[in-house]
């Protein structure tokens, strides 16, 4: 690992230890609202009319926004881990699924995957995120069923590959059953890229989470995202600029580390490859 | 011509996908769409007249026909065909799209060849960690930040006025509608959209186009070239850069609708009238035939992006024989 991916691995682990500890140990509740007039738009690194410090400053409501963005990083970095990892699963499974059986249900799949493809992310995104309930819940199934086309493919790719391998034959041979032999022998041996892929959709996932909360179809207010905070602090930019700065710095600093931290996995487990161009938020 | 074949059988998947996930969600459009005040029977009257009562697979068909024939149907907040809104909207967000494309491959190739050219240097992993930074910042954060020093900074810094730029809408309400002031108005509007959405890309290339360029560096033919007293700027510019070009701008043409779909953002915060606000603004409506014939237009561009590239590489990388 070189030392930029170290440095980022340090830091991710220092986030997950703040965004843990911090809201559990703040004597202020970041979702209260108290006496708004005394305590509303402090700058950072000043105190309050009540006497109490504010590292970053407070909101338009009176609330400490280093507590806040701590809350904020919890489900901004759940929902990333997970929604990437939701979609790594089910790519997974149906790029397995589909390489393992042929015909006809690798056609369907590789054909849907295909036309969800052919749909930009993002729009594919706006489109189900829109359809149901905002949430959090609704940004991590979503990210799931969005972002499972490309795991698909490389799995699909490798286990084609795999299941030539005279092991494979040697399961069947000994007369293990077909959902054995994928789950146990082939998949595990066609995991490499997928992890990868997976590792490095964490820092998108993240960017697409704050994206829908900022155009108000991810996470809901009061419940606290990076996103969210950054549209609350939009027409705050001149006057508070630090209301959207804060979280928005916090935002790239984290995808940074994932990004970085996924490079070096990748250059250390598939050599070094054109990197990808994903979209963007 | 198969592959001509394949792209209408995917536009079709598209179309079928999208038209299944539309219909799958709960929530009642004409609930949504009218007054609080209004009975029952007026929701029930609603839906009849747009045509939501009727089974899925009428509904279906419908959608099919009206698409073959090039009908989108009717908006349902504002009441005029699809296609007309779509018409206003997407010369918006093509003309931001395509003049940043421009802007990034410019921009990127320089970066990302000065890198490559620069390598075991400090230069290097300093603009790696650059442009990394700023292709993990959000478009919208960037467009806050670039609105807060060149909107307002700029007025209270008093910076000159060619520095102080427009941060909402097209062009200005009060100016003239035509001729060279109305254009210069136009372009001051575009300057940071057209910055944020550049910026975003070139890093994003510049990542692309180091990896390229560092990889052609070490190739045998480049070594020849030197051997033979090629001085260093002949040789990236006839051997190394001519051999990136190829691919990077199949990647360019590959990168078109995602920066189109990525210009949703930035028109939101910018106010700017493009497919991307249209969209925003259908999907909070439950406006379905606009959500629907946006995506489909979403997902041509990406289906004509991907066969120009097929068509495109072999012409200009003769090695690439389809």
């Amino acid at each position: 690992m070189n030392r930029l991916a170290r440095f980022s691995a340090v830091l991710l682990g220092v986030l997950v230890a703040a965004v843990v500890l911090v809201p559990a140990l703040a004597a202020t509740d970041p979702l209260a609202i108290g006496d708004v007039l005394a305590t509303r738009l402090v700058p950072p690194a000043s105190s309050d009319a009540l006497g109490r410090f504010h590292l970053l400053g407070t909101d338009r409501f009176g609330r400490d926004l280093f507590v806040r963005m701590m809350l904020a990083g919890r489900i901004s970095l759940a929902v990333g881990v997970a929604g990437s990892v939701l979609a790594g699963a089910v790519g997974t499974v149906v790029g397995a699924s589909a390489a393992w059986r042929g015909g006809v249900v690798d056609r369907l799949a590789m054909g849907v995957s295909d036309a969800l493809l052919s749909i930009p992310r993002l729009i594919l995104l706006l489109l189900c995120a829109a359809l149901w309930q905002p949430g959090a819940a609704t940004v991590l199934v979503v990210l799931g069923a969005t972002g499972w086309m490309g795991v698909a493919r490389l799995v699909r790719g490798e286990v084609l590959g795999v299941r030539a391998q005279p092991y494979v034959s040697a399961a069947e041979a000994l007369g293990a059953r077909s959902s054995r032999v994928l789950w146990r022998h082939v998949v595990p041996n066609a995991l490499g890229p997928a992890i990868v892929a997976t590792t490095l959709g964490v820092g998108n996932a993240i960017l697409l989470e704050s994206g829908l909360s900022f155009l108000g179809l991810g996470i809901q207010p009061p419940a606290p995202s990076w996103g969210n905070m950054i549209a609350g602090g939009r027409d705050l930019i001149v006057t508070a600029p630090w209301v959207a700065i804060a979280p928005g710095v916090a935002l790239i600093v984290t995808v940074l580390a994932c990004t970085l931290l996924g490079d070096s996995l990748r250059d250390r487990l598939a050599g070094e490859r054109p990197r990808d161009l994903a979209e963007r938020v | 011509m198969r592959r001509l074949a394949a792209a209408f059988v995917l536009l079709w998947l598209v179309v079928t996908l999208t038209f299944v996930l539309v219909r799958l969600a709960p929530g009642d459009a004409a609930a949504l769409l009218v007054p609080p005040t209004a009975t029952p029977e007026d929701a029930a009257r609603l839906r009849a007249e747009l045509a939501l009562d009727a089974p899925i697979a009428v509904q279906y068909a419908k959608w099919m026909g009206g698409l073959l024939r090039g009908d989108l149907g009717e908006s349902f907040t504002q009441r005029r065909p699809v296609t007309r809104v779509l018409r206003e909207a997407l010369p918006v967000s093509l003309g931001l799209g395509v003049s940043s494309l421009v802007l990034t491959f410019v921009v990127g190739v320089a970066i990302g060849t000065l890198q490559a050219t620069r390598r075991g240097t400090v230069v290097d992993p300093a603009l790696t960690f650059a442009t990394t930074a700023i292709y993990a910042a959000p478009s919208y954060w960037l467009a806050l930040s670039l609105i807060a020093v060149f909107t307002y900074g700029a007025t209270v810094w008093g910076l000159p006025p060619a520095l102080r730029l427009p941060a909402f809408g097209i062009r200005d309400p009060a100016g003239v509608e035509t001729g060279w002031s109305a254009l210069v108005d136009v372009v001051r509007h575009a300057v940071l959209p057209v910055t944020v959405l550049a910026a975003v890309g070139a890093a994003g290339i510049a990542r692309y186009a180091r990896s390229t360029v560092a990889d052609l560096a070490g190739a045998e033919w480049v070594r020849t070239a030197r051997a033979k007293g090629l001085p260093s700027r002949a040789v990236y510019g006839r051997h190394v850069l001519a051999n990136a070009l190829p691919p990077l701008v199949v990647l360019l043409a590959l990168s078109l609708p995602g920066v189109v779909a990525g210009s949703v953002f930035v028109e939101s915060v910018f106010a700017w009238p493009g497919m991307g606000r249209a969209m925003v603004t259908a999907i909070s409506a439950r406006d379905y035939p606009v959500v629907m014939g946006a995506t489909v237009l979403y997902a041509a561009l990406v289906i004509l992006a991907n066969l120009a590239a097929d068509l495109v590489l072999p012409l200009i990388d003769p090695r690439r024989d389809a």
